[in-house]
């Protein structure tokens, strides 16, 4: 039973380093562009997959891309040049951060929107808890009798 | 009236999703940023050997173009070939095919087999072309004015009433 687990375990272990992108691809030569690349790769959205970022995705336009992006980047382009070259062809989408521009003010604002309705929201409720409506007439005098009956 | 609060967001909610799933909007497809733009300029090797290479100066002729981007490899392709035979035939527009990542005597057969609507037609073998074009995937259709400049991208197969309903309004506004 214990050696068919340890199998299994040892499968997936391989299983999982199968996954790992990029053992067909050459990393760039210099090991500090090769890292700016691959911070770079990993703000690129896969537009096969849309969730994934190219660095991490096996399709064969992310191939493509990380491709130009190691290109550029060993040509001595600025992330900021790469990022543009592919906004340039992919829009923003492209990113996997929008960028803070008027069209996206809303969206980046929202989360704290949310909060200060949140907020609002739950000032209101406290001020209703805090302060009933007064008694109306008719009321009081229903209490008075009730009071009256219990002595 | 604050008790029905929760009831009206609901019914928002409600309507807010039913919109969008009632919608043709496909989530997948996204605007592309090359429209109102001139066409990315390259220059690629003919799917025939006796043909000068293609150029973006192959389409700019003075009437719209439609430039497809296709694959023998792509099933999609497949599908909207009757709409591409359709344009070319019935409509008369003309037609560049990029035969994108696709080894040649492949798209030559894919051509021969179901008919070739293409005036012109490229060979993208990197896919440089396509990324140039802002192209995920084949099939992708671009309409190009007279001048040059793209006016309308499809993205995904012509199929189904996507060209009565979507390419032919864009093209016959250029017309």
């Amino acid at each position: 039973m214990r050696q068919v687990l340890g199998t299994i375990m040892l499968l997936f272990g391989l299983s999982v380093a199968a996954l790992g992108v990029a053992v067909d691809e050459k990393p760039l030569p210099d090991p500090a562009q090769e890292a700016q690349a691959r911070a770079l790769m990993k703000e690129i959205r896969c537009l096969v997959c849309q969730n994934q970022s190219i660095e991490d995705s096996n399709a064969d336009l992310a191939r493509d891309l990380r491709a130009i992006v190691r290109e550029r980047i060993a040509l001595g382009d600025s992330p900021e040049n790469v990022r543009s070259y592919l906004v340039d062809r992919y829009g923003d989408w492209v990113l996997l951060k929008p960028p803070i521009k008027t069209s996206t003010y809303f969206l980046w604002a929202s989360p704290f929107l949310a909060v200060l309705v949140i907020v609002f929201l739950l000032l209101g409720r406290k001020k209703a808890v805090a302060a009933p409506a007064p008694l109306s007439e008719d009321e009081e005098a229903q209490i008075k009798a009730l009071l009256e009956r219990q002595e | 009236m604050k008790r029905f609060l929760p009831l009206g967001i609901v019914v928002f909610l409600v309507a807010v999703f039913l919109g969008m799933m009632l919608s043709d909007r496909n989530p997948n497809e996204i605007d592309s940023v090359l429209i109102g733009r001139p066409a990315p300029a390259f220059s690629i090797d003919s799917l025939s050997a006796d043909t000068p290479p293609l150029t973006e100066a192959d389409l700019k002729t003075g009437e719209p173009v439609l430039v497809n981007f296709f694959a023998s490899w792509c099933v999609p392709c497949r599908a909207e070939h009757d709409s591409l035979m359709e344009l070319a035939g019935r409509y008369r527009v003309p037609l560049i095919g990029i035969a994108y990542k696709n080894d040649p005597a492949k798209a030559v057969g894919f051509l021969n087999e179901l008919g070739n609507p293409f005036s012109k037609t490229g060979l993208d073998l990197d896919g440089r072309v396509g990324i140039d074009w802002g192209v995920s995937g084949v099939p992708e259709t671009f309409l190009i004015d007279g001048s040059g400049v793209i006016r309308y991208r499809h993205w995904g197969p012509i199929v189904g009433d996507s060209l009565e309903a979507r390419l032919l309004p864009e093209l016959e506004a250029l017309r």
